[in-house]
Order: structure tokens, then C-alpha cells, then sequence
């Protein structure tokens, strides 16, 4: 085997070796810059919600009302800060119901949404049937139960 | 998190996985054709054999992959593919330089093609039996115990063989093989366990100092445990490489998980202290030194450092060609100073190309710690990675003399079994974290609120 052939061999392997890495860093690369962005999802609700800034979406809650349990008919405001329910003295929503913890439940929002959450309350927090033990949405209307106390949002 | 924004769409790219895996079959096939070329003239005769074996192994992994990590990462695979290929192709050409020799060791390709065989049993095996990596944390001391049971396991006195003064070894019958290195692997899952549950006092409690916060008195108790683990490993095996292995993991680990800069002034004082009484102590360790600094002050003593020395000269930056040059002068030139032989045939140019591809690796696994949602599995990816980066930088800066030569192997490249399969199986738990971390959540319903309970009046 010549000289030179052995030559071509020796730099054909080089480069072979060579492309090998510099495909493994494109690859990569596409990994990081090249993930597909799905933009009929994420791009529309943004774009809807650019004109008209600082107005709340419709159908957003204004209010926290009592319906049933010795407060019924109690109101408070929402003013996009948490709300704390329970019967402590430095409750949003104080609530004079035996059954209910000094620190109860929490009603917060993310911008968008709103979420009930229990903070460890003796008898617990109820959405519907089920026993709220993690962060749940809320809807205007659902009927949250703290304790004999019933309390929902309202626009 | 920040990847997994809003508009992050989870892919598998298994197509991308699937061709480089075929370019790293052609990096391992095309060197082991070269060697034969080199050697002999025409392409290895059992090139049918040998590469179908290996292209069957790899292709084995792609499809065990799909099967089971759909959206594990799709570079670590062929990037270790690569690397094994080139390591049994550099070992089968240094049985054609002992056979020239008439030495009697080997040869090595058979069996190192074996063990491949067994690593990529194991790298399935631990794809199929851990589903969930956290379900790893549960056996946190259990791993801790393991591990300490295999570093003993060579100072016991039937099992325990000492080889080149290193007692490192543990021989049943006609099989032998090196605890030490599935050690590391329980070492990081014990770290990582212990680290979870330990990191908030090791983190918050301490005071400030220039600048600096120090931990505690109390807090130091973990970080002295591994200092004296480490030390004893020295002291009682001799084996200076994975006593910096193991202290280096730990103290990585502790600051990744604590963000503090103090436990490494900590850690680095120690290890200075350590290494200077050792340095004072041992006379293997002085020999080591002296081999760094003045190679050539005794040319028998340090005969493999400057026959390696020589080699990657011989190499100079293109190399002599796969199987031109004459890298059976350096004593071990299959296992430790393979780096050496790899540089010597390759040159400067092949030598940086590996050294890429591990840093390719690391970086691989340092991504899947900084996606991973658990703190457990970033702990496990770093620490992976960490002692992976760690270990190549020991011996291959060992055998370009960057740092004292320590005996350490080369992942994936150099001879030897038990490296090969804990090799693989640190690859196998690493996509294992990165499949979890990279598949989509699991979607969240909201709840629906029609059926209300009937509230119950009781009064």
C-alpha cells in the first residue's frame, strides 16, 4: 500500500471523526434553539389581550360572597390580592362558624385564573364532592364549603 | 424550567439519535478497517464478525431506547457508541503491535468485545428495571452501604489481589474485576440521596467570613466522613485516582446542592492538607510527583511516562495513521495510557476529537440535571456527569502530564471489564433521568364543578 493512499486514509479517518462530533453538536444545537414553537396556541391569547390593557376579561370575579352559614350575605371585594378565610382576627373573610380553622382556606388568583386552596384546616375545604388538598381552579359561582359555611365568587 | 416554557413542544428525536448512531458505527468501523489497512495492508479478515457484532450491539441500544426512553436524550447514546467503537478498534491494533513483539499478554479485542456485550446487557437491564429514577432515593443508605462494601471488598484477604502495588482488585476463580467502579455509581446515588434530605442546614445555617460563608462546626461532620473515605482509599489500596474521584464527586455535589462557596474553600483546604501529608508520607505518592515534574530524573522508574511522552510526539498534530505508528513501547498502552496510543496514531487533531466528545457527554449530562424537575435526579445527573468530566481529566491529564499520573481508566476507551459495564450503566441511568425530564407532563384536568355536594343543614 503506497504512501499516499495510506495518507488519504489517515486524513479520511480524521474527518470522519471530525463529522461525527460536529453533527453531535448540531444536533444539539437544533435541541436548543430548534424545539417547535406551537404558535396557534400560545400566540393568540396574547395577541387578543394586547389592546385593551388594564381592563379585567369579562366573567371575572369582583367579590366574595357568603351564601350560607351564620355570615350569609357577608361580601368582600377582590382586588386581585389573596384572600384569607377563616375565623383569626386577621382574616379577609372572617367567619364566625365554630367549624371553621383560625387560618382556613385561601383564595388566590394567577392573573387569570382563580384558585382555592386549604391551608390545613381541621375540617377541611370542600369544591363539590371532593376535599380540596391541593391548589384547585375556581369558577365564578362554584360554591366553596369551609366548615357549615358556604362562600363563592361573584362578579 | 425556563425550557419548559409555554412553548416548549417535547420531541423524541430518535430519527436524529438513529443517524448518528450510524456515523459513530462508521467512526468505529472505519478505525478498525484502518488499523487493518495499516497493519496488513487489506481489511481485516473477522471485519464480518467483529463489526456486525458491534453494529448488532448498537443498533440492540437504538431500539431498546424507542422501546423504553422514547424521549431520552438523542446525543449520549452514539456519542459512548463512538467511543467504545474507537476503543476496541485502538485495542485491536495494539494486539497486532504485542503479537509483533511476542509478548504474551493478550490479546484483548475478543475479550473487550465481550465485555461491550455485557456492558450493553447491563445498560438495558438498568433501562428496564428503574422506570422512575426517584424511586432510587428510597434506597439511599442501602446504596451507601454497597458502596462502602465494594471498597473493602479488595482489602479482604482471599478475595483482595494486589496488582501493580495498587490493591484495587477482587478475584473469584478465573473471573476478576474492580468494585471500585460500580462503587462510584453508588456513591453518587447515596450523595445525592443524603444531600436532599441534608442540604437546608448545610445551606442556611453558618456565618460570614471575608466574604465567604462558612458552614458550621457541626455541619462539617459529612464532608470529614468523605475526606477520611477517601484518605482510607489511598492509604489502604494505594489507589490515588478514585481517592480524588470520590472527594472531588462529594465536594461538587455538596456545593451544587447548598450553592455555597464556602464548602469548597472547605473542601480545597482539606484536600491540600490531604495531599500534602501524603505527599510526606507515602513514598508512591513522591514518585508519582516526581514523574510529573522530572520525568526524565530516572528514566526506568518513569519509563511509561516518557515512552508515552514520545508517542504523542511521534503523533504530532495529523498523527503516523492507524496502525503506522508504535504505540506497544509504552508499558499499558491498552489500558491507562491508551489516551497515549490513541494520540500517538491520530494525533493532536483525533485526540482533541475524543476529548470533545467527552465534553460533549458531560455537557449532555449537566443539561439533564438543569432540566430535571426533581432535586434528587439533578443531584444523580450532576454528579454523573461530574464524576464522568472528573475521571477523564485525571488520566488523560495524567498521561499528557498536565497532572501527576494517577491510575484511573479511560471511559470507554481502555481494556477492562468492570469499567466498561459501570460505564454503561452510569449512560443508562443518565438517559433514564433525561427521559423523564424531557417527556411531556402529564395534563392537568380541570375540575368539574356541575355535581355539587348538597350542603347538609344541621340545625
Amino acid at each position: 500500500m503506497s504512501e499516499l493512499t495510506l495518507t488519504l486514509i489517515k486524513l479520511g479517518f480524521l474527518a470522519v471523526l471530525w463529522l461525527f462530533v460536529l453533527s453531535a453538536v448540531s444536533v444539539i444545537r437544533s435541541d436548543i434553539f430548534g424545539a417547535r414553537v406551537d404558535s396557534t396556541k400560545t400566540r393568540q391569547p396574547k395577541a387578543a389581550k394586547q389592546p385593551k390593557p388594564g381592563r379585567e376579561p369579562r366573567g371575572s370575579p369582583r367579590s366574595v360572597e357568603v351564601t350560607e352559614g351564620p355570615n350569609a350575605g357577608q361580601t368582600v371585594p377582590l382586588d386581585g390580592r389573596p384572600i384569607l378565610i377563616g375565623r383569626g382576627s386577621d382574616a379577609a373573610l372572617r367567619l364566625d362558624d365554630d367549624y371553621v380553622s383560625t387560618r382556613h382556606a385561601r383564595i388566590a388568583t394567577n392573573g387569570e385564573q382563580w384558585f382555592v386552596e386549604d391551608l390545613g384546616s381541621t375540617n377541611g375545604t370542600y369544591l363539590g364532592s371532593q376535599r380540596v388538598t391541593s391548589p384547585m381552579p375556581l369558577t365564578v359561582g362554584t360554591p366553596v364549603r369551609v366548615g357549615k359555611t358556604v362562600v363563592e365568587l361573584r362578579k | 424550567m425556563s425550557a419548559l416554557g409555554a412553548g416548549f413542544v417535547p420531541r423524541k428525536r430518535r430519527g436524529a439519535e438513529l443517524y448518528l448512531v450510524v456515523l459513530a458505527l462508521a467512526v468505529g468501523l472505519g478505525a478498525y478497517v484502518g488499523v487493518g489497512l495499516g497493519v496488513s495492508g487489506d481489511v481485516p479478515a473477522d471485519v464480518y464478525t467483529f463489526g456486525g457484532g458491534l453494529a448488532l450491539l448498537a443498533l440492540l441500544t437504538h431500539a431498546v431506547v424507542r422501546w423504553l426512553a422514547p424521549y431520552a436524550d438523542p446525543v449520549l447514546l452514539p456519542l459512548v457508541i463512538a467511543l467504545n467503537g474507537l476503543g476496541l478498534a485502538m485495542i485491536y491494533r495494539i494486539d497486532f503491535g504485542l503479537a509483533d513483539r511476542g509478548q504474551s499478554v493478550g490479546p484483548f479485542a475478543g475479550p473487550q468485545l465481550t465485555w461491550t456485550a455485557i456492558g450493553v446487557a447491563g445498560f438495558v437491564a438498568v433501562l428496564f428495571i428503574v422506570r422512575d429514577h426517584r424511586r432510587l432515593q428510597t434506597y439511599t443508605y442501602t446504596f451507601g452501604l454497597v458502596a462502602i462494601v465494594l471498597l473493602l471488598l479488595p482489602l479482604l484477604p482471599v478475595l483482595g489481589v494486589e496488582v501493580n502495588g495498587a490493591r484495587i482488585w477482587v478475584s473469584l476463580g478465573p473471573l476478576s474485576f474492580q468494585p471500585g467502579e460500580i462503587a462510584k455509581l453508588c456513591l453518587v446515588i447515596f450523595f445525592a440521596g443524603y444531600l436532599v434530605v441534608k442540604r437546608e442546614p448545610l445551606a442556611l445555617a453558618g456565618r460570614r467570613f471575608i466574604g465567604i460563608d462558612l458552614p458550621r462546626g457541626r455541619d462539617l461532620g459529612p464532608i470529614l466522613v468523605a475526606w477520611l473515605l477517601s484518605l482510607g482509599v489511598l492509604v489502604f489500596q494505594r489507589d490515588l485516582g478514585s481517592s480524588l474521584l470520590f472527594f472531588g464527586l462529594f465536594l461538587v455535589l455538596l456545593y451544587v446542592a447548598t450553592e455555597r462557596a464556602g464548602w469548597l474553600v472547605v473542601g480545597g483546604l482539606l484536600f491540600a492538607a490531604g495531599a500534602y501529608f501524603s505527599y510526606l508520607t507515602f513514598d508512591h505518592v513522591q514518585l508519582r510527583v516526581q514523574g510529573w515534574l522530572d520525568p526524565f530524573s530516572d528514566t526506568d522508574d518513569y519509563f511509561q511516562i516518557i515512552q508515552g511522552q514520545y508517542g504523542m510526539a511521534h503523533g504530532g498534530l495529523l498523527g503516523r495513521g492507524l496502525g503506522q505508528g508504535d504505540p506497544v513501547m509504552t508499558p499499558y498502552s491498552y489500558s491507562d495510557f491508551i489516551a497515549a496510543s490513541l494520540g500517538e496514531e491520530l494525533g493532536l487533531a483525533g485526540l482533541m476529537a475524543i476529548i470533545v466528545v467527552y465534553a460533549l457527554v458531560v455537557e449532555r449530562g449537566l443539561r439533564t440535571a438543569l432540566v430535571c424537575r426533581d432535586t434528587f435526579g439533578k443531584l444523580v445527573a450532576t454528579g454523573l456527569a461530574v464524576s464522568f468530566a472528573l475521571q477523564v481529566f485525571v488520566v488523560v491529564g495524567g498521561v499528557t502530564r498536565l497532572i501527576p499520573l494517577t491510575g484511573l481508566t479511560t471511559p470507554f476507551l481502555s481494556y477492562g471489564g468492570s469499567s466498561l459495564v459501570a460505564n454503561w450503566a452510569i449512560i443508562a441511568l443518565l438517559m433514564r433521568i433525561s427521559d423523564q425530564t424531557r417527556r411531556p407532563a402529564p395534563e392537568v384536568r380541570p375540575l368539574e364543578s356541575d355535581d355539587a355536594t348538597q350542603v347538609v343543614r344541621m340545625r
